[in-house]
C-alpha cells in the first residue's frame, strides 16, 4: 500500500514539474483525482505499514508510515481532493502556475499527513504552505487579493517557524516518530514544543487568534483550491496538533493542555460563526465557516486531552471520535459548498448574495447540493454535520465527571459557546441559501444562469454524494476511526459505536441517523397521504400577497430588487445583538426625504477586531505606553475605583491559582 | 449535613436566589425596580438568617434576621424608594451602559468567586462552605454594580448588596458571635448613612446624582 | 415479547394523543387568553375546524415560490411530530425511548426551524425575510440556554435521556434544588421564544413588522397554512409535554406498566398539560410584549440562569 502511495506522491511532484513546464491544466488535474481516490482508498483499508525511502540526508532516510490516524485523515484528504480535482479539471484551474501548484498542493498534504519522522512532517507541511500560497497569489497579480496572499504568506511564516522550533524540541531532525514514543520528552522541554506546536499548528488551522488571514486567503484562490484549503488544509494543522499532543508528547503529559485549547476552539468557533453571518461574499462566507468547524474540532480535541488527563477514556474517546467524525463531515460538506459557490460565481457572474437570488429555478441540481452541503454546515439531524456535534455535546453533557471545579466551569461555558456557535453556523447557512437559491432573482444575470454541465456536474454529485454517506453511515464511518482513537489513547478505549448507530455505552445515550432519515420520511409520507385524502384543488401561481404592497412597475420584471431582503439586512438582528463582539462596525442609514422615490439605504462597513487588535498595535505599542503611564495621574474617580477593584479581583484570580492543589 | 437534605437544600436555595438578585440589581434601569430588588434581597437574607437559625439551633441568629428584615426588606429600601422618587424622572433611570458585557463579567466574578471560596474554606461544614462561596459572589457583584453604575443611589444599593452578602458570610458560619455580626452590619450602616447625605448633598450642589460630575472638581487635574 | 408490544401500543398511542390534544391545547389557551381579558373568545375546537377548512382549499403559490415552499411545511410538521414522539408523554418506556436524546429533540425542533425559515424566505418578499432574520437570530440566544439547561438535568440524572430523566425525577431522586428551579425558568424563557408566545412574539398580531413567526408565514395558503398551523400547535404541545415531564412527572405510567396506569397517567397528562396551557395564558395576559431588540435580552437572561444553576449545583456536588 505504502509503495503505491509513495509512487502516487512522485507522480504528483512529476505532474506538477510537467504543469510547470507547459502540461494542460486539465491532466494534471485527472492526475491528482487518480491520485486523491487512491488517498481515500488508503484511508479506507489503513493497515499499520512504515517505508523509507531513498531520499534524505545522510543517515536520515525520509520515512512514510501509515497508521490508523494518519490513514484516517488521509481518507478526509480523499473525499475532498477528488471531487475539488475532477472540478479542477472541469475548468476550474487554469494557467501553468495552477498546473503546477494544484498536484504539488495535494502532494505536500499527503506527505505530511504520511509523515513517518520530524523532517519529513516539516517537509510536506511546508511544501503544502508554500504551494497554497502560490495559488492564492497566481489569480491576483494585484489588488486585494494580492494583499491576501501576502498576509497568508506572513502567517504560514509565522507558523513554519513555530512548528519547526516545536518540532525541534521534541526531537533531533531525522528522529522516526517511533523513536520519539520511545523516550517522550520531559519537563519543560515537553512544554516548550508542545506550546510551539500549538502556536504552529493552530494558527495553520485558523485558531483565534491567529485566524485573520482565513477568511481573506481561502475565498481568494480558485475555487477548486479554495475546497482544499478549507476542506483538507486546515486538517492537516489539526492533524499535526493530534499527533503531536495525543500521540508523540507521551501520554504523561498533564490533562490540562486541554484547557487552552477548548478556550481557543470555543472562541474561535463562536467567532467565525458570527462572522460567517455578517460576510457579503458566498465564499468568504464559507471560509468564516470553516473558522467555526476548525474551533469545533480543536474543542473536541482539548476535551479529549481533558479527559485523557482525569483517567475518563471513554468520555475522552467520545470527545476524540467527535473531532475525528466532525473532521470528515466537513471535509465533504465544506468541499461540496465551495464547489457550489464556484458552480454559482461562474454561472451567475457574481460572489455577492444582493446580485444572486432565484437560482433554484434555472440551477436545481447546484441548489440541491448546496441545500445538502448548508444542512449538513448547519448541524441538522440527519444531516452530515449532525453527528460530530452530536458527540461533542454529548462529551460537554459528561463534563461534570472531571472532579475538579475549574474545569466543570470551563465545561459548561464551553457548552454554551458551542450550542451558540451551532446555532448561528445555522443562521449563516440558512441566510446563504435563502438569499442565493430563494427568492426573486436580483439582476438579469442571475435570472439567466443555467446549471452546472459536464465534468462539473459529476464532481458536484460525487461530493452530494460523499457528504450523504458522511451523513448516513456515520455509525460505520466512524468504526474505521476506532483503531485511531484506540492508539491516541493508548487502547483504553474504543470509538462509540454500536452497530449503524452512534452509542454512548454506559450514558445510554443513542444517534442513529439512518433512522431517523427513515422515520422523516415515513412520517413526511404519511403525511402527504393524509393531506391528499382531504382532496383540495391542485395549487395555483399567482402574485406575491406581501401584505397587499402594490405589484412591481412594467420595467421591474421580476419585482423591485429593493424590497428583497438583503444580505445587510438578513443580518441585521444578529449584527445588532452579537456584531460588536467580533466585529467593529460602522453602519450608515440614509433616509429618503419625506415624499422622495428613492429608497433608504444602509450602509454596513465591518472589519474583523482582529486587525485592529492584533496587528495594528504592535506598531504603536511602545510610544502608547509612555504616554499611558503620564496619563495614569489623572484619572478620574470612577476609574480609580475600578482600578482598585480590579486589582482586588486580580489578587483574588491569583489567590485562587495558588490555592489550587 | 449534605446534598438531598432539607437542611442543606433548603439554604442552598435562599442563597441560590439572593444570588440571582444580585444579577437582576446589575441589569435593571431604573432606581424603583432597584429599590424593589434590594428589599427583595432583604427578605431573602431575613430568611436565611433565620433557616440558618433554626438548622443550627441559634435563637441569636433569629434576632439577626429580624433586623434584616425590618432594615434591608423594608426600611432603607423604602428610604431609598422615596429619595429615588423625589429625583427628576430624568434621573430615576440609570442606565448600566450595555448589558452584555456587564453580565458576562458579572458571570466570570461568580465562577472566580466560587474558585476562591470552596478550597479557601477546606475543612469547614458543608453548609458554611456554600454560604460563604454564594456570599462572596454577591459581595463582587455589588462591587461590580457599584463600578458600573453612575447614579449615587444606585452605588448605594451596590453597597448595600455588599453588606447582603458580609451578612449571608455570617451566618452561614456556626457559633459566629452576635456582636460581630451587629458591629460589621452597623459599621456598614454608618457607611450607608454616609453615602446617602453624600448623595443628597451632590443632588441639592449639582442638581444631579451623576459621580462623573465630581471630576471636575478635583484639585490634583491640571 | 409483551413488553414490546407495549411499548410500541403506548408509542402509538401517545402519538395519536399527542396529535389531538396540540389543536385543542391551542384552543384551550386561546379561549383561556380572552376569558381573562373579558372576551367569549372563540370555542375550544376552533383550531381543529380552521385546520379542516384549510385542508379544502386551494393552495395559491407566490409566482416566485420553488419547490421549497411545497416541501417545508411536511418537513416540518414530521421533525416535529418526531420530536414530540420521543418526549415521553402519559408513559415511560415507549418503544423510541433509547432514541429520546435531547439533544436529539433540540436538534429535530431546529430542523423544522430550519424548514420554516427557508419558506419564509423562498417568495422573495420583505416582511418573510425580516421574520427569518430575527428567528434565527432568537434561536442564537435560545439554543444555548436550552442546552446549558439539559446540562444541569444531565448531571442531576446521569444522562440527557429524557426518558431516564422522566424517570429519576418521578422518583424525587433530584431532592430540592435551586439548579432546577432556575433550569426550569431558563426553560420556560426558552419555549416561549420558540412558541414565538407573548413577551417575545405575538401570535395574535396584525402588524407586519412585529411579527417575528407569522410574518414567515403570510404568503402559505391552504393545505400549506394548515400544515404550519398545525407544526405550531404541535410544537406547543411538544414543549409543553417537555417542560410537563421534567418537571412535573409524577403519575406516568411507568415502563411495562398494564392498561390501567395507562389510562391514569393519560388523565394526569391531560391535567398537566391543561394546566401548562392555563397558565401560559395567564402569563401572556398578564405581561406585554417586550421589543425586538430585547429579546436578546430576555433569552440572555435565560442563558445566564442556566450558567448559574450549573455553578450551583458544580458547587454543591463537588462538596457534597
Amino acid at each position: 500500500m505504502l509503495s503505491a502511495l509513495g509512487l502516487a506522491l512522485g507522480g504528483l511532484l512529476g505532474l506538477g514539474l510537467a504543469g510547470a513546464l507547459g502540461l494542460a491544466a486539465r491532466w494534471a488535474a485527472f492526475g491528482a483525482a487518480a491520485a486523491a481516490a487512491l488517498f481515500a482508498l488508503a484511508g479506507l483499508l489503513g493497515g499499520p505499514a512504515v517505508l523509507d525511502l531513498p531520499l534524505g540526508p545522510p543517515g536520515a532516510a525520509l520515512r512514510l508510515s501509515l497508521d490508523p490516524l494518519s490513514a484516517w485523515f488521509l481518507l478526509v484528504l480523499g473525499v475532498v481532493a477528488l471531487p475539488a480535482a475532477l472540478m479542477a479539471a472541469a475548468g476550474g484551474i487554469a494557467g501553468r502556475a495552477e498546473a503546477a501548484g494544484f498536484p504539488l498542493f495535494l502532494a505536500g498534504m499527503a506527505l505530511a499527513l504520511l509523515a513517518g519522522d520530524v523532517l519529513t512532517l516539516l517537509l510536506g507541511f511546508e511544501a503544502m504552505s508554500l504551494a497554497s500560497w502560490a495559488l492564492v497569489a497566481a489569480r491576483h497579480p494585484a489588488g486585494a487579493g494580492r494583499r491576501a496572499a501576502r498576509l497568508y504568506l506572513g502567517f504560514a511564516a509565522f507558523s513554519g517557524l513555530c512548528l519547526l522550533g516545536g518540532l525541534a524540541l521534541l526531537a533531533a531532525p531525522g528522529a522516526g516518530f517511533a523513536a520519539i514514543r520511545a523516550a517522550p520528552p520531559e519537563g519543560w522541554r515537553a512544554a516548550a514544543a508542545m506550546a510551539l506546536v500549538l502556536l504552529g499548528a493552530g494558527s495553520k488551522a485558523g485558531l483565534l487568534p491567529f485566524h485573520l488571514w482565513l477568511p481573506l486567503a481561502h475565498p481568494a484562490a480558485a475555487t477548486p483550491v479554495s475546497a482544499l484549503m478549507s476542506g483538507a488544509m486546515v486538517k492537516v494543522a489539526l492533524y499535526v496538533l493530534a499527533r503531536v499532543l495525543f500521540d508523540l508528547a507521551g501520554p504523561a503529559q498533564p490533562g490540562w493542555w486541554g484547557a487552552p485549547l477548548m478556550a481557543l476552539g470555543a472562541a474561535t468557533a463562536l467567532w467565525g460563526a458570527l462572522r460567517a453571518n455578517t460576510e457579503r461574499d458566498i465564499k468568504a462566507i464559507l471560509a468564516c465557516s470553516t473558522l467555526d468547524n476548525l474551533g469545533v474540532i480543536a474543542l473536541a480535541l482539548g476535551l479529549a486531552l481533558l479527559f485523557r488527563g482525569a483517567d475518563l477514556s471513554p468520555l475522552a474517546a467520545v470527545a476524540l471520535s467527535a473531532a475525528l467524525l466532525h473532521a470528515l463531515a466537513h471535509g465533504a460538506f465544506k468541499g461540496l459548498l465551495f464547489l457550489c459557490a464556484g458552480a454559482v460565481a461562474e454561472r451567475a457572474g457574481s460572489r455577492d448574495p444582493d446580485r444572486l437570488g432565484g437560482l433554484i429555478h434555472n440551477m436545481p441540481l447546484v441548489a440541491g447540493a448546496a441545500l445538502l452541503g448548508a444542512a449538513s454546515a448547519a448541524a441538522l439531524p440527519p444531516f452530515a454535520g449532525f453527528a460530530g456535534e452530536w458527540l461533542l455535546l454529548q462529551a460537554l453533557l459528561q463534563g461534570w465527571r472531571l472532579a475538579d471545579l475549574a474545569a466543570q466551569l470551563l465545561i459548561a461555558a464551553a457548552l454554551a459557546a458551542a450550542a451558540m456557535a451551532a446555532a448561528l453556523a445555522a443562521a449563516a447557512m440558512l441566510r446563504l441559501i435563502g438569499l442565493v437559491f430563494l427568492g426573486r432573482p436580483r439582476t438579469p444575470r442571475a435570472a439567466g444562469a443555467g446549471d452546472a454541465a459536464g465534468l462539473a456536474r459529476v464532481a458536484l454529485l460525487l461530493a452530494a454524494l460523499f457528504c450523504a454517506a458522511a451523513a448516513l453511515l456515520a455509525g460505520p464511518l466512524l468504526g474505521l476511526a476506532d483503531g485511531a482513537v484506540a492508539a491516541l489513547l493508548g487502547g483504553a478505549a474504543g470509538a462509540p459505536v454500536h452497530g449503524l448507530s452512534l452509542s454512548l455505552g454506559e450514558a445510554g445515550a443513542r444517534y442513529a441517523p439512518a433512522a431517523v432519515l427513515g422515520a422523516l420520511l415515513l412520517l413526511a409520507a404519511l403525511l402527504w397521504r393524509a393531506v391528499r385524502r382531504a382532496g383540495a384543488p391542485a395549487a395555483q401561481r399567482g402574485p406575491a400577497w406581501d401584505c397587499g404592497f402594490q405589484p412591481p412597475p412594467a420595467h421591474l420584471p421580476f419585482g423591485d430588487p429593493l424590497t428583497q431582503p438583503s444580505a445587510a439586512g438578513a443580518a441585521q438582528p444578529l449584527r445588532r445583538a452579537l456584531g460588536p463582539l467580533a466585529l467593529a462596525l460602522r453602519e450608515a442609514q440614509s433616509p429618503a426625504a419625506p415624499g422622495a422615490a428613492a429608497p433608504a439605504r444602509l450602509q454596513v462597513a465591518a472589519r474583523d477586531r482582529g486587525f485592529g487588535a492584533l496587528l495594528a498595535p504592535l506598531a504603536r505599542a511602545r510610544r502608547r505606553a509612555g504616554h499611558e503611564a503620564e496619563r495614569l495621574r489623572n484619572l478620574p474617580l470612577g476609574a480609580c475605583l475600578a482600578l482598585a477593584f480590579g486589582t482586588l479581583v486580580g489578587l483574588l484570580a491569583l489567590l485562587a491559582g495558588l490555592g489550587r492543589p | 449535613m449534605g446534598l438531598g437534605e432539607i437542611g442543606y437544600d433548603v439554604a442552598h436555595l435562599l442563597g441560590g436566589a439572593m444570588l440571582l438578585v444580585s444579577f437582576v440589581l446589575l441589569a435593571q434601569r431604573r432606581l424603583e425596580a432597584v429599590t424593589g430588588a434590594l428589599a427583595l434581597q432583604g427578605v431573602l437574607l431575613a430568611l436565611a438568617a433565620a433557616w440558618q437559625g433554626h438548622v443550627q439551633g441559634a435563637g441569636q441568629l433569629l434576632l439577626t434576621a429580624g433586623i434584616a428584615l425590618a432594615a434591608k426588606g423594608l426600611g432603607i429600601p423604602l428610604v431609598l424608594r422615596r429619595m429615588a422618587a423625589a429625583l427628576p424622572p430624568a434621573q430615576r433611570a440609570d442606565a448600566p451602559g450595555p448589558l452584555a458585557p456587564v453580565m458576562l463579567g458579572a458571570a466570570g466574578l461568580v465562577a472566580l468567586a466560587f474558585l476562591v471560596a470552596v478550597p479557601a474554606t477546606r475543612g469547614a461544614p458543608v453548609l458554611a462552605r456554600v454560604d460563604i462561596a454564594i456570599a462572596l459572589a454577591i459581595l463582587l457583584l455589588g462591587a461590580l454594580m457599584m463600578a458600573t453604575r453612575r447614579g449615587a443611589l444606585a452605588q448605594v444599593a451596590g453597597l448595600l448588596t455588599m453588606e447582603n452578602g458580609l451578612i449571608l458570610a455570617a451566618v452561614g458560619v456556626a457559633g459566629m458571635p452576635l456582636v460581630v455580626e451587629l458591629s460589621t452590619a452597623g459599621l456598614v450602616l454608618v457607611v450607608a448613612v454616609i453615602a446617602g447625605v453624600f448623595a443628597r448633598q451632590l443632588g441639592e450642589r449639582f442638581g444631579a446624582q451623576d459621580t462623573a460630575l465630581l471630576d471636575r472638581h478635583r484639585g490634583e487635574r491640571r | 415479547m409483551m413488553a414490546l408490544l407495549g411499548a410500541l401500543l403506548t408509542q402509538l398511542l401517545h402519538g395519536a394523543l399527542l396529535l389531538a390534544a396540540a389543536p385543542l391545547l391551542l384552543g384551550l389557551t386561546r379561549t383561556a387568553k380572552a376569558r381573562l381579558m373579558g372576551r367569549r373568545g372563540p370555542p375550544l375546537l376552533q383550531p381543529w375546524r380552521d385546520a379542516l377548512r384549510l385542508l379544502r382549499k386551494r393552495p395559491i403559490l407566490a409566482e416566485h415560490a420553488s419547490v421549497a415552499t411545497r416541501a417545508a411545511p411536511y418537513l416540518a410538521l414530521s421533525a416535529t411530530l418526531l420530536a414530540g414522539l420521543l418526549v415521553p408523554g402519559f408513559a415511560q418506556g415507549m418503544i423510541l425511548a433509547p432514541f429520546a436524546d435531547l439533544l436529539l429533540i433540540a436538534g429535530l425542533l431546529g430542523l423544522a426551524r430550519a424548514a420554516l425559515v427557508l419558506a419564509g424566505l423562498d417568495a422573495g418578499t420583505a416582511f418573510g425575510g425580516l421574520g427569518a432574520g430575527r428567528e434565527t437570530a432568537f434561536a442564537a440566544f435560545a439554543e444555548p440556554a436550552l442546552l446549558v439547561s439539559v446540562l444541569v438535568l444531565a448531571l442531576l440524572a446521569g444522562s440527557a435521556n429524557l426518558d431516564a430523566i422522566a424517570a429519576l425525577f418521578r422518583e424525587g431522586g433530584q431532592g430540592l434544588r435551586v439548579s432546577l428551579l432556575f433550569a426550569a425558568l431558563a426553560l420556560c424563557a426558552v419555549a416561549l421564544a420558540e412558541n414565538a408566545r407573548v413577551p417575545v412574539d405575538n401570535p395574535a398580531t396584525h402588524l407586519e413588522l412585529t411579527m417575528v413567526h407569522e410574518a414567515m408565514l403570510l404568503e402559505a395558503s391552504g393545505r400549506h397554512l394548515a400544515l404550519w398551523e398545525a407544526q405550531a400547535a404541535l410544537k406547543l404541545a411538544v414543549w409543553l409535554a417537555l417542560l410537563a415531564a421534567v418537571f412535573l412527572p409524577f403519575g406516568m405510567a411507568p415502563a411495562g406498566a398494564g392498561p390501567l396506569s395507562w389510562l391514569i397517567g393519560a388523565a394526569l397528562w391531560g391535567a398537566k398539560l391543561a394546566g401548562l396551557a392555563f397558565a401560559l395564558a395567564a402569563f401572556e395576559s398578564a405581561i406585554a410584549k417586550m421589543r425586538v431588540f430585547r429579546v436578546p435580552e430576555f433569552l440572555g437572561a435565560a442563558l445566564l440562569l442556566a450558567l448559574l444553576a450549573a455553578a450551583l449545583l458544580f458547587v454543591s456536588t463537588g462538596l457534597a
